[in-house]
């Protein structure tokens, strides 16, 4: 701690930190552009200039940059002397002199740190009388904008996308007041978090290029505090809704997960929201009907005719849609909706989780780990927010060493500069090449079983009375042994492991591997498919299969299904089987899909926009997501479909579904503290969506009546679909905008922080279900070794994070970032199979008799005998993940493979 | 007079080859102190000799030598970079003594790196200098092959590595940490103080920079003893220099001589004084970054702090000199835009002030200006002042504007009034 005085103010304060990021801590207003909360001080843009006195008779002072400044015991600063203010003043009119002042037609205007600034420092009058340098601008591809003339070069972008996350791609090009922020030529930005550019950058150089097809202000924007559903990782995000349709997703900073930052997925995905493929009305037997009465009627009079009814819930459902669905049909009909191998997977991680002993970290607290081993995940495809934060705990080794050095922490480059060849150990061991094997100690490429086996070698070389395996390679073998003693150095290791591979001992092998290491605050997380996929399993239900048998018995004739693609989980023949032997099918969901197709009662459900729920990510955290706008034409949450046929008016309310949730299922027990968040955080009057400065209201509708509709009631939620309300009361988890008086971007951020980067005030969203505790005994069913068998090949699926997942691969512009369609081969299997990148290729499965042709595409770290296809494509549906294939060239006339036969 | 860092630059000889260098004593500072010294002693003697950085800013060189970390602790991977990469406008003195006399700057380079016990030197050599470039690479062989480079130096237990790096030629690069950045392979972009190069310098080691003329001081301080070194100089600084004088002098040079040496025997005696016609308006002391000074001021010596007190700084010792019929308004116009397109671009004052410094200068020129054009330009110079910029080029270009304006101003004002055609523009 130190006590410092800041304009005749005393101040305690923590003394591991800068001048700047203490003022900001302390609430007060200082500018900056350089400088951001996750990336550290640089010292570039001289905006955050403050007096610094000698001593206490000191009276001029010392110019000094806040940033670049540690905080000390006793000492005397001004923000507000003369010299510092028109210093503050004076740069930005620097900055200014090449801005082209374009903010009316600029998509940053009205959120734009620039102009904050601009205004903070009380720069008002040009006198630069110059012309001004103009630049080119590039096309980066699908997501990102670019209009250079506007950038102040305060290097933000290159230094979150090169140092903070990895990228290669975008470069600060040319010199003096010529500085470029651009790719060496136009082109897709390739780095998977490239979205962030939009935050990160405080002028609109960088802009949301999906956006800008239905822009509308900030201000005009309405919205509600929301999760992400592309992953398990529960991102909090903020989308922007006008005119009924979703415009937007910004980041909503959590201080445990996501931090500052989105995934590109997370950020873009949305697009599926407003896609043509959504179920906007009801259908019987594919005749679209308009009557919500009739549809809940037909519902109702499925139900009590039935025989039985079963329901299938859905890892991309809520808790509350899922447990509706459990309450409707009955525990015992309940069904989870996962497939044999993810039932058994998620049932493990589950178990492991509460009774492994382990704790299951945050991103944040992932960030603190000193050493990282990947089992079997490439984690930028399959849980992209991790890749990010174990990218930043790679950066440990080189802050302990700075703090030798005496260099603090938060001095960017100079710990960069540290960083070359000081880094934290990371090991992947994977099926293939991963993303993140550029900053990796060592890699290893196997396949499952393979995998599997490192692992339990490695958790062997950790503890002798842990199984090993046997005829391991010694190269192998002398792998384990050093990623095992890298492991036993460090204070805070951490193991990922997860469900991608499909295989068991993968997971079982992470496990002993983290029970193995001897620190205590070690650390196992897991990624997990979608974004409900541990709360689903933590309610517990039978398998998707014994759903089918209960069809297949005859002892069923009515299945609901909710959200829930059974066609990407089981195979066609036995999901066809299924539907067409069940009497009645009524399916719950937002978009198209094979089994929509199917549904003799199809309902329409909202989307996480437009409705509320609870998801618990992969930690165990259960969080909530709140409607952005009221669900269009018949839409509406799926709990509510299956409450509106319930007997009982109590399920009418959604918190009434997540309270019944927590005292009936033991494992969410504790979600009973935010069953009340309704109630509790209203106090009288209820968080507006719609921002003060919301504009049009009486007009929006003019087109369609005169007269302004009334606002749409919420009676589940805080929130008021409307201007009117208050958000003073709200605590910051709970604002749909982050906004503070002057600080208009998302960056007014740090007028809710405890500190800057730490908690939200009031606390961060969610509530850990889980803690860890416990010890399970050694897993030793370690699989043999792979072999593969002549002429046959095993599909390999490999989760990409543009189209394996379902809900975003119908995002245009996530489509258009998708991977080619193809298989990915060994270059020897290629030259058994006289193949080479791009020839067509025909796949034949084993057992069946379903023929695919498609491109190959040769992948040199992929293990022999295994085919790689990107997960979770429409075009490989018909193939079921793991099984055997032979593969044949073919006739390279015939295909025209950009169309592709299924 | 003696002058140890030219001896060996005769008229007869394009350069001072190994044989020539060791006939006049070279090497013998190198073999006394490998064989006679301990690295902190070789320190010690720098330090008591008084020498001070060449380079511009004339810090301690035996005390930054001691102030790398050496304990048993420390990161035992040290460098020493020589910065030869002069591109200050007006300055030519390092490439003098690298391509007349490499040999000297070698010793140097060893005797530097033995006190620090730094197993890998790098030379930057300045983009340009391809005449100093193959002379050097020439001299490096012959140490080579004489073993005072490689594998134990004179048989000790000390290996000495020296990489010549020929820059891609920024002035930038000429900054220390931005040098760093440079060799690096990364954009030349100073880097932030503290860490000092000194704790965390080239790939995050402790390094040591030193200006080539620096280093050529070091080993007769090692050969002749610190005493003799003192008793070089007329001032409280010590040994010699070289020092230089261009523009619309008789016979412009560069010359060694005592520290403390004055102005006005530099242009006056070596210089050969004013070309016939032109009379002497004023002068940059140390290259284009330093204020002018008026010819009141010919009677300082050339040591570290009269210079200051006169209002200017040493820099490089090579005097720019201004004559009564060059614009005094063209030649900053002419030294800004030289350093508004050597900006590196990373610190806003810097990048976006000298382009806009450059503009008023050109717009009062060209009859365009202001009266209050001139506060402006002042107004500049304080906000690119020491402290406010990231590096130390954008003050330094400050320099001769802030004192243009000072001694200059009616120059300033006559373009602005109408009165351009009374300025002497030639
Ligand atoms: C913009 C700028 C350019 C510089 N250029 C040079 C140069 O060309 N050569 C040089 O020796 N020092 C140059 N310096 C000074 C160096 O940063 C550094 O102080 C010097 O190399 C230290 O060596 P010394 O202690 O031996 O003088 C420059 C400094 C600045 C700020
Ligand atoms: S493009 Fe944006 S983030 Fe990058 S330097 Fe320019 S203003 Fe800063
Ligand atoms: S990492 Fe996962 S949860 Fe986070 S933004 Fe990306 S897809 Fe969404
Ligand atoms: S003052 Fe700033 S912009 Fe100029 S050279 Fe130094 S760091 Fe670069
Ligand atoms: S924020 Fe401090 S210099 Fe940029």
């Amino acid at each position: 701690m130190a006590r410092i005085e800041i304009d005749g103010r005393f101040y305690d304060v923590q003394d591991n930190t800068n001048v700047l990021s203490t003022c900001l801590s302390l609430g007060m207003d200082l500018p900056y552009f350089c400088w951001h909360p996750a990336m550290g001080s640089v010292g570039a843009c001289r905006q955050c200039a403050v007096i610094q006195y000698k001593d206490a008779e000191d009276t001029r002072g010392r110019l000094v940059m806040a940033c670049m400044t540690p905080v000390m015991n006793d000492m005397r600063l001004s923000i507000s002397s003369e010299q510092a203010r028109r210093f503050r003043s004076d740069n930005i009119e620097l900055l200014m002199t090449n801005h082209p002042h374009d903010c009316p037609v600029c998509e940053e205007g009205g959120e734009c740190h620039l102009q904050d600034m601009t205004v903070m420092t009380g720069h008002t009058f040009r006198r630069y009388r110059g012309s001004k340098r103009t630049h080119n601008n590039q096309n980066l591809g699908p997501f990102i904008n670019h209009e250079m003339n506007r950038c102040i070069a305060c290097y933000r972008c290159v230094r979150f996308y090169n140092d903070y996350a990895g990228g290669h791609d975008l470069q600060v090009l040319g010199v003096h007041n010529n500085v470029y922020f651009g790719r060496f030529e136009d082109g897709t930005l390739e780095n998977e978090f490239s979205g962030n550019l939009v935050e990160v950058c405080p002028t609109g150089v960088f802009t949301d290029k999906t956006f800008s097809a239905h822009y509308a202000r900030k201000w005009d924007l309405q919205t509600a505090p929301s999760i992400c559903v592309h992953c398990g990782l529960g991102c909090n995000t903020a989308p922007g809704e006008r005119y009924g349709e979703l415009r937007r997703i910004i980041n909503r900073y959590h201080g445990a997960v996501n931090g500052y930052f989105l995934c590109d997925r997370g950020r873009f995905g949305y697009g599926f929201v407003n896609s043509s493929k959504r179920i906007l009305k009801p259908r019987i037997d594919n005749q679209p009907i308009i009557a919500i009465e009739t549809a809940e009627s037909h519902f109702r009079k499925l139900l009590n005719a039935a025989k039985s009814t079963i329901g299938i819930g859905s890892p991309r459902a809520s808790l509350e849609a899922n447990f509706a669905l459990r309450e409707l049909v009955g525990e015992e009909n309940f069904f989870l909706g996962l497939n044999d191998t993810e039932h058994t997977l998620l049932n493990t991680i589950i178990d492991l989780m509460r009774h492994g002993g382990i704790h299951s970290p945050s991103l944040r607290e992932i960030e603190q780990a000193d050493a990282v081993l990947i089992l079997g995940e490439d984690v930028t495809h399959s849980a992209p927010r991790l890749a990010l934060s174990i990218r930043q705990a790679l950066r440990n080794a080189s802050f302990a060493m700075a703090q030798t050095m005496h260099i603090p922490l938060w001095q960017d480059a100079a710990i960069r500069q540290l960083r070359g060849n000081v880094q934290s150990p990371l090991f992947i061991a994977s099926i293939c090449a991963t993303r993140l094997d550029d900053v990796a100690t060592n890699t290893y490429h196997g396949s499952p079983e393979n995998v599997a086996r490192l692992g339990f070698a490695i958790a062997h070389c950790l503890d002798d009375s842990t199984p090993a395996p046997f005829a391991l390679s010694t190269s192998e073998q002398s792998l384990a042994s050093s990623i095992a003693s890298r492991l036993k150095q460090a204070k805070r290791p951490l193991v990922v492991s997860g469900t991608s591979c499909s295989c068991l001992a993968v997971i079982q092998a992470a496990y002993n591997i983290a029970k193995a290491i001897p620190s205590k605050d070690k650390q196992l997380t897991f990624t997990v498919p979608e974004c409900n996929s541990v709360g689903l399993t933590i309610m517990g239900g039978k398998r998707l299969q014994q759903a089918f048998e209960r069809i297949d018995n005859g002892l069923t004739d009515n299945v609901i299904i909710l959200e829930n693609d059974l066609y990407r989980r089981a195979s066609h023949k036995a999901v066809d089987l299924f539907l067409e032997t069940a009497a009645h099918v009524s399916v719950i969901d937002s978009l198209e899909n094979k089994t929509t197709e199917k549904a003799q009662l199809l309902l329409p459900a909202a989307t996480f926009a437009e409705s509320e729920g609870t998801l618990v990510n992969n930690e165990g955290r259960a969080q909530r997501y709140f409607p952005v706008y009221p669900a269009t034409e018949a839409a509406r949450g799926s709990w509510q479909w299956l409450t509106s046929v319930m007997e009982d008016p109590h399920w009418q309310h959604h918190d009434a579904l997540t309270s019944a949730c927590a005292t009936t299922l033991p494992g969410l027990a504790t979600l009973i503290q935010s069953a009340s968040v309704t109630e509790d955080a209203i106090a009288g009057s209820k968080i507006p969506r719609q921002p003060h400065r919301y504009s049009g209201r009486t007009a929006m509708h003019a087109n369609i009546k005169v007269s302004e509709p009334g606002p749409a009631h919420d009676l589940e939620t805080p929130f008021a679909f409307s201007m009117e309300g208050a958000t003073t009361h709200a605590p910051p988890a709970l604002l749909p905008v982050i906004w503070a008086p002057g600080w208009n971007s998302n960056q007014a951020i740090n007028k809710f922080q405890e500190e800057i980067s730490g908690h939200l005030r009031d606390g961060d969203t969610g509530i850990r279900l889980i803690e860890a505790s416990g010890e399970l005994p050694w897993f030793d069913d370690i699989p043999t070794a792979f072999e593969p068998e002549p002429g046959l090949w095993r599909i390999t699926p490999l989760p990409n994070i543009f189209g394996s997942e379902e809900l975003s691969q119908q995002s245009p512009s996530i489509r258009e970032r998708q991977p080619l369609v193809c298989i990915l081969l060994n270059p020897m299997d290629a030259e058994t199979l006289a193949v080479g990148t791009g020839d067509p290729i025909e796949i034949r499965e084993f057992a069946g008799a379903t023929t695919l042709t498609i491109h190959a595409q040769i992948e040199h770290t992929l293990p022999r005998g295994l085919v790689g296809v990107t997960t979770g494509l429409p075009e490989f549906q018909s193939l079921q993940a793991w099984t055997q294939i032979t593969l044949k060239k073919a006739n390279p006339e015939l295909q025209d493979l950009s169309e592709v036969p299924l | 007079m003696e002058k140890p860092l030219t001896k060996n630059i005769q008229p007869d000889r394009a350069f001072a080859t190994l044989a020539d260098y060791e006939s006049t004593g070279g090497y013998l500072g190198m073999r006394k102190a490998i064989t006679d010294l301990q690295p902190k002693e070789v320190q010690q003697w720098v330090k008591d000799a008084g020498l001070r950085g060449r380079g511009g800013a004339g810090f301690s060189t035996g005390l930054k030598w001691s102030l790398v970390p050496m304990d048993a602790d420390a990161p035992q991977v040290r460098y020493l970079v020589v910065n030869a990469d002069e591109m200050e406008p007006g300055t030519f003195k390092d490439r003098l003594l690298l391509e007349k006399d490499p040999h000297q700057l070698i010793e140097g380079i060893i005797i530097a790196a033995y006190a620090i016990q730094a197993t890998m030197a790098y030379i930057f050599l300045r983009g340009e200098y391809h005449l100093a470039a193959q002379r050097l690479a020439y001299a490096l062989l012959e140490a080579r092959s004489k073993g005072y480079l490689g594998k134990h130096v004179l048989d000790s237990g000390f290996s000495l590595e020296i990489v010549l790096h020929t820059s891609a030629g920024r002035y930038i690069c000429g900054e220390e940490t931005a040098l760093l950045n440079a060799l690096e392979g990364k954009r030349a972009t100073p880097r932030a103080k503290p860490p000092f190069p000194l704790i965390s310098g080239l790939w995050g080691k402790p390094t040591v920079v030193n200006n080539v003329e620096t280093l050529c001081n070091v080993p007769h301080i090692l050969q002749y003893g610190v005493e003799w070194y003192q008793g070089l100089a007329r001032c409280v600084d010590k040994g010699t220099k070289l020092f230089g004088a261009s523009g619309r002098v008789k016979y412009p040079g560069l010359w060694e001589l005592p520290m403390g040496t004055s102005i006005r025997e530099i242009i006056e005696e070596h210089a050969g004084g004013m070309r016939d016609g032109y009379k002497l308006r004023g002068f940059l002391p140390g290259g284009a970054s330093t204020d002018f000074l008026l010819p009141e001021h010919l009677d300082v010596g050339m040591e570290f702090d009269a210079i200051a007190k006169a209002g200017s700084r040493m820099g490089t010792g090579n005097i720019i000199v201004l004559d009564d019929k060059t614009c005094p308004v063209q030649m900053v116009l002419n030294l800004e835009q030289f350093f508004a397109q050597e900006s590196c671009g990373w610190c806003t004052p810097c990048r976006d002030g000298l382009p806009w410094t450059v503009t008023l200068l050109k717009d009062i020129i060209a009859g365009k200006g202001r009266l209050e054009d001139l506060d402006r330009l002042a107004g500049l110079t304080r906000m690119l002042g020491p402290g406010n910029t990231f590096c130390a080029l954008a003050p330094g270009a400050m320099e001769p504007l802030q004192s243009a304006l000072k001694y200059f101003r009616e120059d300033f004002e006559r373009y602005i009034v109408g009165h351009y055609d009374e300025v002497g523009v030639v």
